[in-house]
């Protein structure tokens, strides 16, 4: 009994110690200003390999995800005859939800595996300690401009999803599935507001661009220095983003659409 | 040259996406619609019941949009509901006994409201027409047909006859 108890203390104080210890990794990211000139250049690198790598898989995700929804509402919408409401259907799913949770879920797997087994790698071989050694602090040099590349680029693939996914989705319901293309449009326009649907997107994709790269730069650096210690900490950092994603996405949605003032 | 070709490429993928950006301002959303109807003038209509009625709802005239409405708030004085619409300029020959009327976009669909501009019979050529901030009297609005009152209706008959 006794010893529950004091498994339980433990527990909590690991908990909390954690918490803090990812908090303040995060604020270390965020504030420790780097100095050194060719910052913005590792930047637009990482840019690159985050970003433009994950380009490919994005748009083909998107393509396929908005055909098979103009396909689904195609096929029950005609039942009640009310296939003008395709445009409506696919742009607001895609845009609220569809669009930064799947396109969340990818850029985890995609890129946020990739940027922690880098890390982790760079790790167990001693980069980051020699790094250290030469007075270069790896946070600045490696995990910032990560961080960074990950949060500019989770919400720009957000709306290359989405606009991809639309068009997609017109491709089968109006050329191929004959719905009429002025109806699919102009409902899509009274139905979808900017400011409530689109804006509110992009903000779901930052949230979600952020957890996902704090996640995976954090697991990489903290992670067991071997190959066992690569391997669980890649795992753990596609386990921990998909869940965080779709918790957090009920409660943006709940706060956003759900009415609640 | 390799990093020239990074940064270039990094360059065109942030642009794709600013184009996506666009394409969801313009083609999905409509944005555009919502500023050239911004430039317009004010009319109030009392209505009896206006339904499911709500902000942003359009205003038609034969079926064509000529306006939205702005609000929808109960009015104090006259406990009917008052309805603040924003007319396009362009518009700007409505009959001053014009007619309003709550309509149903389908059988399911959303509320909105129709105009019906009767000419008056007056013989004189003068005709008047609704300026900013007119109000529409509540006996020359109809209000929006409630379900529940048809069926109770159409049950009240039926028991009559039986």
């Amino acid at each position: 009994m006794i010893r529950r108890v004091q498994a339980l203390g433990r527990n909590t104080f690991s908990v909390l110690q954690e918490t803090g210890h990812t908090t303040l990794f995060l604020l270390q990211v965020l504030f420790g200003r780097s100095k050194s000139r060719d910052s913005f250049k590792l930047l637009i690198i990482q840019l690159y390999y985050v970003g433009v790598f994950s380009l490919l898989i994005i748009a083909i995700s998107g393509m396929f995800i908005g055909m098979v929804l103009g396909l689904q509402g195609y096929t029950i919408l005609v039942k009640f005859g009310a296939v003008d409401a395709l445009g409506q259907l696919i742009a607001l799913s895609l845009v609220r939800e569809l669009g930064p949770v799947v396109g969340g879920l990818l850029f985890a797997g995609r890129a946020g595996s990739a940027l922690t087994a880098e890390i982790g790698l760079m790790k167990t071989t001693e980069q980051l300690a020699s790094m250290e050694m030469m007075g270069v602090d790896p946070l600045k040099r490696i995990i910032a401009p990560r961080f960074w590349a990950g949060q500019i680029a989770m919400p720009i693939l957000t709306l290359i999803f989405i606009g991809v996914a639309i068009y997609g989705g017109y491709l089968v319901s109006v050329p191929w599935l004959g719905a009429d293309n002025g109806a699919f449009w102009a409902n899509m326009q009274a139905s979808v507001n900017f400011y409530e649907d689109v804006v509110n997107g992009i903000i779901k994709s930052v949230v979600f661009g952020t957890v996902v790269t704090w996640i995976a730069v954090y697991q990489g650096f903290e992670c067991l220095p071997t190959a066992e210690g690569i391997a669980r900490a890649t795992t753990r950092t596609v386990v921990y983003s998909s869940l965080w994603i779709l918790g957090l996405d009920f409660v943006l949605t709940a706060v956003m659409f759900g009415g609640i003032q | 040259m390799r990093a020239r070709t990074i940064e270039i490429t990094v360059g065109l993928f942030v642009l794709a996406g600013l184009l996506a950006l666009l394409m969801l301002a313009l083609r999905v959303s409509g944005l555009n619609d919502i500023y050239s109807g911004n430039d317009g003038y004010e009319i109030t209509a009392d209505f009896e019941n206006v339904g499911g009625l709500k902000a942003k709802a359009r205003v038609s005239i034969a079926g064509v949009p000529v306006g939205r409405v702005k609000s929808v708030v109960f009015d104090k004085k006259t406990h009917y509901a008052k309805v603040t619409m924003l007319i396009f300029s362009s518009v700007d020959n409505l009959p001053e006994n014009t007619e309003a009327q709550i309509l149903t976009a389908g059988l399911l669909g959303d509320n909105y409201i129709g105009l019906l501009p009767v000419q008056s019979v007056d013989e004189s050529d003068n005709q008047h027409y609704l300026k900013a901030g007119a109000n529409i009297g509540v006996e020359s609005t109809h209000k929006a047909v409630i379900l529940e009152e048809l069926i109770s209706k159409f049950m009240a008959n039926q028991t009559i006859k039986s």
